[in-house]
């Protein structure tokens, strides 16, 4: 009964005014979409944050007098007593670092990932898989502490005493390629999983064995995916801090041999503003000069990355 | 001539033929270099364990200064007194100096009876840890550790010990490795990871929201939103030290009167916290983990179906209310599993809050957004920063303790997906 009321009313309603069919304004969505472009924008009010207060820093660091930019960029001693600022020495330490990191991470990492994707059971990568994520999800905290009451007593007893420092690079590196491996693995293997079945197949059936399908065939095809992951793991080892700080060496030093201890830009910053910093000091805004420098060194790495996952990436359809 | 197959000419081919064997050699050899690249992870994912328990226990040499028995009262023993007769014996044994000093960072009378008696086994009897075996040591070589220890050391007492127990979860930091905790650096971690949940998560959402379901309505706006999404994903690279670059200069500096809480008159102590608060540290690690947040969001949100949507829209629902009412449910166990996994993220991340400011030393518990703040990594840094053996095996400690919490929070993600996934079918 109540229902035909309604409908009676409701065409009574209707008789004495036209629909109004025009959008209504509805301030309420309006106030959420305006909301929600903020929460979209504010990640790049965080980068113009990052650019800006470290850069600003930064400039008051090159605007003291006695520090230039060439001096900076070629300078070989970190002193900050005693007004020396020449970055070398902790560029050569983070070069070390990585270039360790990398000669442990990549040809581990790929190999990783052609077994999983070319070779390993479907029950092997469903235990391999989650293992090396769980790789992944250790604090570096704790590989920094793996590297300097394992890795170093190793590396000492192999090298001699003499030969290589309680604090030093290699180790520190090691032990980084051991965190970057899974990073490379799985990307490598999303890289290879991504390449077509039939080309494989078609390999395959001419003949090639496993493994020259997997390195002559799969490999190229999917060659912009690796290099994507080896330039987004020196990313990351550039930008690695705990392991370094903690077993690379407490100390600028420009030197090229892994078994000495010496600082990276990373282990430097952590080191000096967990002292007694004073704010606006010249080592206070030089720290920030190295920051930025990193800032734009991971940033350029990684939109070559995806530059080259973008340009180069073969399309199978 | 009898016909034959392709296949068996090609057998005939004395180059074919020759090189076959060779060829699966390689493909052998090769096969069983990648297997061992696999498992190497697993070889040192077990290494790095082994390498944590071989530091939690083991023999140790604890010498004492005094004998505790030559501090009984009455024939009562030291640790079966009460509060009133500890704080005598504490202000009889100590310097002036130094019963004023303890004084002023906690009232006596404020502090409870077990803080008493450690305090008097710290600066009274003085028990000292000498020396410290690691636990294969203890084990293989036992016999020689001991009399090591007993040639060493003759007045100390040789004790197994597991650095790992109640009393290390349930205590604050301590010079004294025999005493020296956690509670204030785990109290500190869940404070942080409070604030940076409560910032992070509407932020988070609301960008993935705003990048999944209203970007595209205005094609004008494309570019910048091309922008915001290149952005997000160089963001998620950034070093994480950059963060904490970002969070002294922003959060410590320009915005100390919030942070330090001096704007809204509730800092408990504005002469040392100084923007160096939790406050600060969980908006460094919002910022941190907020790209990760986004990306996550988004993957859920892309993965409700369109059906869902076109349905709410055919029954005449505004975008809003399809986003609240169908979207937004269907993505909350993506959401919130990516959630999750960036906590744990922020749970282990030690630069950024070094930088902003971590503090090197603090024994009471933070009481609010405003206190000084140490967290579980920052003080495993320390501890393993220390040249003495014993703190080695602190730190030891204090890393299951992180790896227990880790699991305990990922387990909660792996739940949760379970039990959605399951309630879908």
């Amino acid at each position: 009964m109540r229902t035909h009321m309604n409908l009676r009313s409701f065409e009574k309603v209707e008789s004495h005014h036209a629909v109004d069919l025009r959008k209504r304004h509805r301030w309420g969505e309006r106030l959420i979409q305006g909301f929600l472009f903020f929460c979209g924008a504010f990640s790049i009010l965080t980068t113009l944050g990052i650019v800006y207060e470290i850069g600003k820093e930064a400039l008051l660091f090159f605007l003291t007098p006695g520090v230039s930019l060439w001096k900076f960029f070629t300078g070989t001693v970190w002193q900050p007593q005693a007004g020396e600022f020449g970055i070398l020495p902790l560029v050569s330490a983070t070069l070390t670092t990585t270039t360790f990191a990398m000669l442990i991470a990549v040809p581990l990492g790929l190999g990783v990932a052609i077994y999983l994707s070319e070779f390993a059971s479907p029950r092997l990568r469903r235990i391999i898989k989650p293992t090396l994520e769980v790789l992944a999800g250790i604090p570096t905290v704790v590989y920094g502490y793996f590297a300097l009451t394992f890795m170093t007593p190793v590396l000492r007893s192999i090298f001699g005493r003499d030969v290589v420092d309680i604090y030093n690079t290699a180790s520190a590196g090691i032990v980084m390629g051991i965190l970057i491996l899974p990073l490379i693995s799985s990307m490598s293997e999303d890289a290879l999983s991504a390449v077509p079945r039939s080309l494989r197949e078609a390999a395959l059936s001419m003949g090639a064995t496993r493994l020259e399908t997997a390195i002559k065939i799969v490999l190229p095809a999917a060659i912009s995916g690796l290099a994507a992951a080896m330039i987004i793991g020196i990313s990351r080892a550039i930008g690695e801090t705990m392991i370094v700080a903690i077993a690379a060496g407490a100390g600028p030093n420009f030197t090229l041999n892994p078994f000495k201890g010496a600082e990276t830009m990373t282990g430097h910053i952590v080191r000096i503003s967990g002292g007694d910093l004073s704010y606006d000091s010249i080592d206070y805004n030089s720290l920030f000069a190295i920051g930025i420098l990193l800032f734009f060194m991971t940033l350029v790495l990684n939109l070559i990355s995806q530059r080259i996952v973008r340009r180069f990436r073969e399309v199978y359809e | 001539m009898s016909a034959r197959t392709p296949e068996a000419s090609l057998m005939l081919e004395p180059e074919f033929n020759a090189n076959l064997p060779a060829r699966h050699r390689l493909g052998k050899f090769w096969r069983i270099a990648f297997l061992l690249s696999t498992v190497f992870g697993i070889f040192v994912l077990v290494l790095l364990l082994l390498t944590i328990l071989n530091n939690l226990m083991g023999y140790a040499a604890v010498e004492n200064m005094i004998d505790p028995a030559s501090l009984a009262v009455n024939g009562v023993p030291l640790e079966e007194l009460d509060k009133d007769t500890l704080i005598a014996i504490l202000q009889t044994n100590v310097s002036k100096g130094l019963f004023r000093q303890i004084g002023r960072e906690k009232a006596v009378e404020e502090r409870t009876r077990d803080e008493i008696y450690a305090l008097i086994m710290d600066k009274v009897v003085e028990q000292r840890v000498v020396d410290t075996w690691s636990l294969s040591d203890s084990i293989f070589k036992r016999g020689e550790v001991l009399a090591q220890a007993a040639q060493d050391y003759p007045q100390a007492e040789v004790t197994f010990k597991t650095w790992i127990n109640p009393n290390f979860l349930a205590s604050p930091q301590s010079s004294d490795p025999l005493e020296a905790g956690v509670r204030t650096a785990i109290l500190g971690s869940a404070w942080i990871i409070l604030i940076t949940i409560l910032v992070a998560l509407p932020i988070g959402v609301g960008a993935a929201i705003y990048l999944e379901e209203y970007a595209q309505d205005n094609p004008r706006l494309g570019w910048l939103n091309r922008l915001i999404q290149t952005n997000i994903s160089n963001l998620a690279g950034v070093p994480s030290i950059i963060y904490g670059m970002l969070g002294l200069a922003m959060f410590v500096r320009v915005l100390e009167p919030v942070t330090s809480g001096a704007m809204f008159g509730l800092s408990s102590d504005p002469t040392t916290a100084n923007g160096r608060t939790i406050l600060a540290a969980g908006l460094t690690l919002a910022l941190l983990i907020l790209p990760l947040l986004i990306i996550n969001g988004q993957e859920a949100i892309r993965a409700v179906p369109n059906s869902l949507r076109q349905a709410s829209y055919g029954l005449g629902a505004t975008k809003w209310q399809t986003v609240w009412h169908h979207v937004l449910p269907n993505a909350i166990p993506g959401i919130l599993t990516g959630t999750i996994l960036s906590i744990s993220r922020a749970v282990g991340e030690t630069a950024p809050l070094v930088v902003v400011g971590a503090a090197t030393y603090i024994t009471f518990d933070p009481t609010g957004p405003f206190s000084k703040f140490t967290t579980l990594p920052i003080q495993i840094y320390q501890w393993t920063s220390r040249p003495q053996g014993e703190f080695r095996n602190l730190a030891a400690a204090g890393i299951l303790a992180l790896l227990v919490m880790l699991l305990t929070i990922n387990a909660a993600a792996i739940l949760i997906r379970n039990r959605y996934s399951k309630h879908k079918q």
